[in-house]
């Protein structure tokens, strides 16, 4: 199915009529996601510059809508939201009663995810829907009402930025990934301005390959096509669009630093083990001298899911609500015991997030916990690199002290 | 249901509905006070459905929540054949156990629960058990103590080590009576006597060190400060227990107890998932690493 300009403002108009839609837009001198009232609403236009510690947009006239890379947020600010209340409890007549859990909001559907983000959309319903593999164990009943309701049009890359790995972590830049578990209802490659009548030079409206991945997604490409006619894409536009992730691949791995050194990328290889056998590694105090603590990786990563409940009281005293919000393993709360923090120095708290991201996640999900987003290279003050830190354990390794736990 | 005596497995959290923050009113039936700054609550699970299918292992825990103050994590300190009252020993240390401190019976808190890996006894059955506790690390073994005392011909020499700082520290002395009167060795021991102490004075390693015990037969459960336990496992090996014949309990700060929040992670375990019960082998790594 070939998409233009008028189905995917169509798209945005059908979802809304169901969905409370989600997608990339310019605020605050970054893509971020919001609600999106029309197609208007997309960067097009903006491309970002981004690298360590380092994130600028810029004009491009040639940018589409899709050709920035992830921003600051990520589906995890909506589906696992930074503040949410986890139960409500009042007191009637002097008893405390534990109240029905609120109504559930509207449902989402969120435009322009990338391989990472559904990467991490994977990561995260292993911790959220834990439950699902049976044992007894948890689900988070928001999450998972969300994520049942949640609507996904996944887009693929057509360019990455200098902090992108994905690659490396088996997480994109392809968006949708049948092996990989990465599903959309939706997925959309811009195939860049058309040809105008079938004559070159391309100076026709912008084309979308369009490919259907659910039932859902069958019914709202229904809805479009009611009142604009939609053609079927046609071969060279199937191979062109197939081709898009496929060459986005190999220039990341053909990527070159200023340098001349090999582009960012990450060693999965044998990662859990080389992090537990290297707890001691001197390269822990090396990058606490830079490390700020300042918590910002683990808000911008969209798989980090520690958080804590606080109690919100109404001025009467006669209600309470349970208030969840994101924690951090940079805060020294995070540990907290007997009054004081188990890591009480930042080259522990490092330790902690980038162990359990890359090695104690395997543990505990079955995967590891990177997506190669990164988000936390960017956003990171002084610029941290986590491929740059498990390289320079990799090069140094501890000589081996028997198993790891 | 009850569980089935002396199970390993974990139950599950039997009260938990479908939604993991839910908790159950319950009431307290009877308050106890045990050591200084320490109390047990016999609580009552309000709602009568979710009383009768409760059941845990011991070992477990709940959270105990009060609206308005917050949650903490405590062991179930009494039997596992009667969970329709379960006992909470508490030391008020902070924000939630002091406010626990200040009610009476009566009065209704919450729980959900129970949670965590229990102490192994099924898999000990058999042999020969030493229990090793530090002050209110009792609290966690009571439950399994009782258990055993229930079903004690199916262990060989059964051994509590039980230390505290004071005499006056010793948990649950009214009790030891019919413990030693159920085939349970008790031996307690002081950092500082008190006038009329007439026991050990000195460091539960110490009993340990002269404890007659058969090393291929024994499993020891120990609960108690970390340095304690520590120093139980550095005795343990002296005495032939290897890590794979030693079990620990865990405490870590942790708000969800279902492995969703993150806060309770020592390497690559949740304490509330895999513990707060551990076998030695498993962690005695990490705990030699330091602030992890
Ligand atoms: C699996 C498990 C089982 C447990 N079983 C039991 C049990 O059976 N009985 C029991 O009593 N406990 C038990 N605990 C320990 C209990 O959960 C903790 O002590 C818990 O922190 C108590 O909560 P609180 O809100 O009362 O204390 P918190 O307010 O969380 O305070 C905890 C500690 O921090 C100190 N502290 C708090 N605020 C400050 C401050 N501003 N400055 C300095 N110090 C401060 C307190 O003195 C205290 O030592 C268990 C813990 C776990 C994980
Ligand atoms: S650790 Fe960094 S690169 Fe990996 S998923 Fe999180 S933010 Fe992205
Ligand atoms: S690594 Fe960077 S972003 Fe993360 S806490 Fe340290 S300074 Fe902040």
């Amino acid at each position: 199915m070939i998409l233009g300009p008028e189905a995917l403002q169509r798209l945005i108009e059908v979802l809304a009529l169901e969905y409370r839609v989600i997608g990339p837009t310019v605020a605050d001198g970054a893509v971020v996601l919001r609600d999106l009232a029309s197609a208007d609403d997309l960067p097009t236009g903006w491309i970002d510059e981004q690298d360590g510690g380092h994130y600028r947009l810029q004009r491009d006239e040639s940018a589409g809508p899709f050709d920035h890379v992830v921003g600051p947020h990520s589906l995890k600010n909506f589906l696992f939201p930074p503040r949410e209340p986890i139960a409500r409890f009042e007191r009637v007549e002097g008893v405390w009663e534990e109240c029905a859990p609120a109504a559930p909001e509207r449902p989402l559907a969120v435009i322009g995810m990338r391989g990472c983000d559904l990467a991490a959309l994977a990561i995260q319903d292993r911790v959220f829907l834990r439950g699902d593999s049976g044992e007894g164990e948890a689900i988070d009943p928001a999450y998972q009402r969300r994520r049942n309701g949640l609507f996904l049009v996944a887009v693929d890359c057509r360019r990455a930025a200098a902090t992108c790995f994905c690659h490396s972590t088996g997480s994109g830049p392809a968006a949708c990934s049948a092996s990989a578990g990465r599903q959309a209802d939706l997925a959309l490659v811009d195939l860049g301005p058309g040809p105008a009548d079938g004559v070159a030079p391309c100076a026709g409206p912008r084309r979308y390959e369009c490919r259907i991945g659910s039932e859902r997604g069958a019914a709202v490409i229904d809805a479009i096509a009611a009142d604009l006619p939609l053609r079927p894409s046609p071969p060279e536009d199937v191979a062109a669009a197939e081709r898009v992730p496929v060459d986005l691949e190999r220039a990341m791995w053909a990527r070159e630093r200023s340098d001349g050194g090999p582009g960012r990328s990450l060693d999965m290889e044998n990662i859990r083990d080389l992090l537990y056998s290297n707890l001691e590694h001197p390269r822990w105090l090396e990058v606490a001298d830079r490390c700020l603590s300042c918590t910002n990786c683990t808000l911008v990563c969209p798989t980090c899911f520690c958080a804590s409940v606080t109690e919100v009281a109404d001025l009467s005293g006669d209600a309470v609500t349970r208030e969840r919000h994101w924690a951090s393993c940079f805060s020294l709360d995070h540990a907290r015991m007997h009054g004081t923090s188990v890591r009480h120095t930042t080259a522990s708290r490092y330790r902690q997030w980038l162990t359990h991201k890359l090695g104690g996640w395997i543990d505990q999900f079955g995967t590891s916990g990177c997506t190669g987003c990164g988000r936390c290279i960017t956003w990171c003050p002084v610029g941290i690199d986590l491929t740059a830190e498990v390289a320079a354990i990799r090069e140094t390794p501890a000589p081996s002290t028997g198993p790891t736990p | 249901m009850n569980p089935s005596p002396l199970t390993t497995r974990r139950p599950g959290p039997t009260t938990l509905s479908a939604d993991p923050w839910q908790t159950h009113a319950g009431s307290i039936v009877a308050i106890r006070d045990e050591t200084p700054g320490v109390r047990s609550y016999d609580l009552s699970i309000v709602d009568a459905a979710v009383r009768a299918r409760y059941a845990f292992a011991p070992g477990q825990f709940n959270m105990l929540y009060l609206p308005g103050i917050g949650e903490a994590a405590i062991s179930i300190s009494s039997d596992p054949a009667t969970p329709q009252l379960l006992t909470h020993t508490v030391r008020a240390v902070g924000n939630v156990t002091d406010a626990l401190a200040k009610l009476v019976v009566g009065d209704r808190i919450f729980l959900r629960g129970p949670y965590g890996k229990p102490w192994p006894l099924g898999d000990l059955a058999g042999g020969d058990l030493i229990f090793v506790a530090g002050g209110l690390g009792l609290a966690s073994q009571r439950a399994a103590i009782l258990d055993v005392a229930r079903h004690r011909d199916r262990f060989g020499r059964v051994t509590i080590l039980h230390g505290a700082k004071t005499p006056s520290g010793l948990l649950y002395p009214s009790e030891y009576a019919a413990w030693r009167e159920a085939g349970i060795d008790v031996d307690c021991t002081v950092d500082a006597p008190e006038a009329g102490w007439t026991g050990s004075v000195g460091l539960v390693t110490d009993l340990l060190a002269q404890l007659p015990l058969e090393p291929g037969r024994s499993g020891l459960l120990c609960c108690g400060p970390d340095p304690m336990m520590a120093g139980v496992a550095t005795g343990a090996a002296k005495r032939g227990l290897g890590p794979e014949a030693v079990w620990m309990s865990l405490e870590r700060n942790m708000s969800c107890a279902v492995g969703q929040c993150g806060l309770c992670q020592f390497g690559p375990f949740f304490v509330c998932l895999d513990g707060p019960v551990f076998r030695y082998d498993r962690i005695e790594k990490l705990l030699g690493v330091r602030c992890l």
